[in-house]
């Protein structure tokens, strides 16, 4: 137990500390990179208290995607982040105001917890304990097979977007050269070498 | 044998399995085979969906859920699934000659069509809030993608990108209305939702609120005023197949869900949505009657047709009763057949620089192309509600089942627009028939003249023999009571 203590502090510690970062280096570059470090944090608070299906999916599509999506755009395109930063006591009042009203949304979850002691119960939904099932296995068998319909719809749903990403997108471009590999492997030396007597000082 | 017996519970979703496994395998036959397949893949899209209309036709009559309540088939299903994916066909088949002129050639067209009609089969036999969304989600998205597929078109551009914001916007009005719902009966079922609400007592405000939402939701789809902004540009600026698409399936597949939420999870509220719903289809009818008289793009002005007749479906919807519903399905099978008949007149109308489609062009058609303005001519009198052709039966269904509810001031006010609507269909009539000829049109490709003439028919023979249709409308509708 104490070492699952002790992890929690350091993992915390560090989210809390490259969350900072996040904000406060200068290098846009570096704030994606501490951004990733915090996500990264979050997924090992999320093993420490048994939902490794969060953690997983934390890594994959925060750090896998969105972040590397965000380095790209850092890196491709030419925003100077300090003139950004140039109004920031200007916006200051908004952002507290917002900070101010996350913080009361988070005080009344827990205040209702407080006030009827009942309502906590709704959060322990009708899921297998960890004992029997844990979470990945859960939610792999509730998937495949009460909301399987639904599962295979948003497949093809997905299927559709591409489809028409590629349909609304695509465009060959005559006289672009393309691979073709079929092409290169047909290719034997009768087809692919040209030998040219070639006079003495004068080239071809 | 076990998972074989445990699969065969499944069959009542095979139509749209054959469908969506069979886009799957044309989409890589296209992958692999590139535009020379198109051909093949237009003639296999369609065989595939007439044969899912066939395995509809072909299942039994019962109430069956499968997919833990996701998926309900009966006899409302039966009728509905049928006629959409055989209206899907033909706004495929009416698509052939057009795109190959206009030069646009993708082999995906037909294949979004059929992952729509997977997207219809799945609204039609929603029975739960998540398959609600996921099915309206399928067919939407491919219907953006379709609507913008003349991609170096502008107007087919603006056409997709409005259809998609405004699409996405409605979607998020649904999912508020349906998260609603949900919050307020902790479930996502309909029976569930049904259950919620005792008999005679009032339903809870916060239900109500997404009741509301959810009706949104859906007259966007079915483009009711006030949600029916994006028609009328979208129409317009979609490839003329694409707007028969448009008008023909999604309509009568939309149109089924909105039925189906209405009826199968409100039965205790209908107090609660009959109101919104007389008022969508008082203003559809009144807007699509006023707004098409200066419309002088015949696309456009289907547009606003179309409205109108949405409208006129849902006095039958506002009903809220078995004869109501009925007329309801009797009104979009014959308006299927109407619509897929004049939008066939509209690709029809081909001058010597490409397709026209300004009304004036028509000038004189009774002379150069007299089939046509025949056929035409009778589409425009059946859409009036003339009495012996088809539009008339629809009508007075939805108008009967409007009065036998007390609706009087509906059923009043629809007649009354039916006869403002009168006037720019007669107008069409008039220039056909009565004004000097500009210019001849060009031939009428094959697979055009074949939905006119079937459509012309439909439409012209339908008084004589209207008995089965009228049975099995009424069969499907007792099926959700």
């Amino acid at each position: 137990m104490t070492l699952a203590i002790f992890f929690f502090y350091l993992l915390s510690a560090v989210l809390v500390a490259s969350a900072m970062m996040v904000i406060s280096s200068r290098n846009p570059v570096h704030s994606v990179l501490f951004l990733i470090l915090a996500f990264v944090n979050a997924a090992g608070l999320f093993v420490l208290l048994g939902a490794e299906f969060l953690a997983m999916i934390l890594i994959v599509v925060y750090v896998g995607a969105v972040a590397v999506l965000f380095l790209f755009v850092v890196m491709m395109l030419d925003v100077d982040f300090t003139e950004l930063r140039q109004g920031i006591l200007q916006y200051l009042p908004i952002g507290a105001l917002i900070g101010l009203v996350l913080l009361v949304e988070i005080l009344l979850v827990v205040g209702s917890w407080v006030v009827a002691p009942e309502v906590a119960a709704l959060r322990t939904t009708p899921t297998p304990t960890l004992a029997i099932a844990d979470n990945t296995a859960a939610l792999g068998r509730i998937l495949y097979t009460t909301y399987i319909y639904y599962f295979q719809a948003a497949g093809l749903v997905l299927l559709v977007a591409m489809v028409g990403a590629i349909v609304l997108t695509l465009r060959h471009k005559e006289g672009v050269k393309r691979q073709d590999v079929a092409a290169q492997i047909a290719r034997d030396p009768a087809t692919a070498i040209e030998v040219r007597k070639v006079p003495s000082r004068a080239g071809i | 044998m076990q998972s074989l017996g445990e699969f065969s519970s499944l069959w009542p979703a095979l139509p749209e399995g054959v469908l969506a496994l069979g886009a799957l395998l044309l989409l890589m036959l296209g992958a692999v085979r590139g535009e020379r397949a198109g051909d093949l893949i237009t003639a296999l899209s369609v065989g595939l969906l007439v044969l899912a209309a066939l395995i509809v036709e072909s299942l039994p009559d019962e109430r069956i859920i499968i997919f833990s309540g996701g998926f309900v088939f009966d006899g409302f299903a039966r009728f509905v699934k049928s006629a959409s994916f055989i209206a899907s066909a033909v706004a495929i088949i009416l698509g052939r000659t057009y795109f190959r002129e206009i030069k646009v050639v993708h082999f995906e067209y037909p294949i979004l069509v059929v992952l729509a009609s997977v997207g219809m089969g799945m609204m039609i036999s929603a029975n739960d809030l998540l398959a609600v969304y996921v099915g309206l989600e399928l067919m939407s998205l491919s219907l953006y993608v379709i609507a913008a597929i003349d991609r170096d078109n502008a107007r087919s551009s603006e056409a997709g990108l409005k259809y998609f914001v405004l699409g996405a916007l409605s979607s998020g009005l649904l999912l508020y209305g349906a998260s609603l719902v949900y919050g307020f009966t902790g479930t996502t079922a309909f029976e569930g939702i049904a259950a919620a609400v005792t008999q005679g007592a009032r339903p809870p405000l916060g239900l109500v609120f997404g009741l509301v939402f959810l009706i949104a939701g859906f007259a966007f789809k079915v483009s009711a005023v006030p949600f029916h902004m994006w028609t009328p540009d979208v129409y317009q600026g979609a490839p003329t197949p694409v707007a028969a698409f448009f008008s023909a399936a999604p309509k009568f597949a939309a149109m089924a869900l909105f039925t189906r939420v209405m009826i199968g999870a409100f039965p205790q509220a209908i107090a609660a949505w009959q109101q919104v719903v007389v008022f969508i289809a008082i203003a559809s009818m009144l807007l699509g009657a006023f707004a098409a008289i200066g419309q002088s793009n015949i696309k456009r002005l289907l547009a606003y047709s179309s409205i109108a007749n949405m409208g006129f479906a849902l006095v039958g919807l506002a009903s809220a009763t078995s004869a109501g519903i009925e007329g309801v399905l009797v009104y979009m099978l014959i308006y299927l057949f109407m619509t897929l008949g004049v939008f066939a007149c509209v690709l029809a109308m081909r001058g010597p620089q490409g397709m026209i489609e300004n009304v004036e062009d028509l000038a004189g058609l009774s002379k150069t192309n007299p089939m046509m303005a025949f056929i035409l001519a009778m589409m425009m009198f059946s859409l009036i509600g003339v009495p012996p052709l088809a539009g008339f039966f629809g009508k007075y269904l939805v108008f009967l089942a409007a009065i036998e509810a007390k609706l009087y001031a509906l059923s009043i006010i629809g007649v009354l627009s039916s006869a403002v609507g009168a006037y720019y269909y007669l107008r069409i009539i008039k220039i056909m028939y009565f004004d000097e000829v500009k210019q001849s049109l060009g031939p009428v490709p094959s697979e055009v003249k074949l939905v006119l003439g079937v459509s012309g028919a439909f439409v012209v023979l339908f008084a004589l023999y209207p008995g089965p249709l009228y049975s099995a409308a009424s069969a499907a509708a007792k099926s959700l009571f």
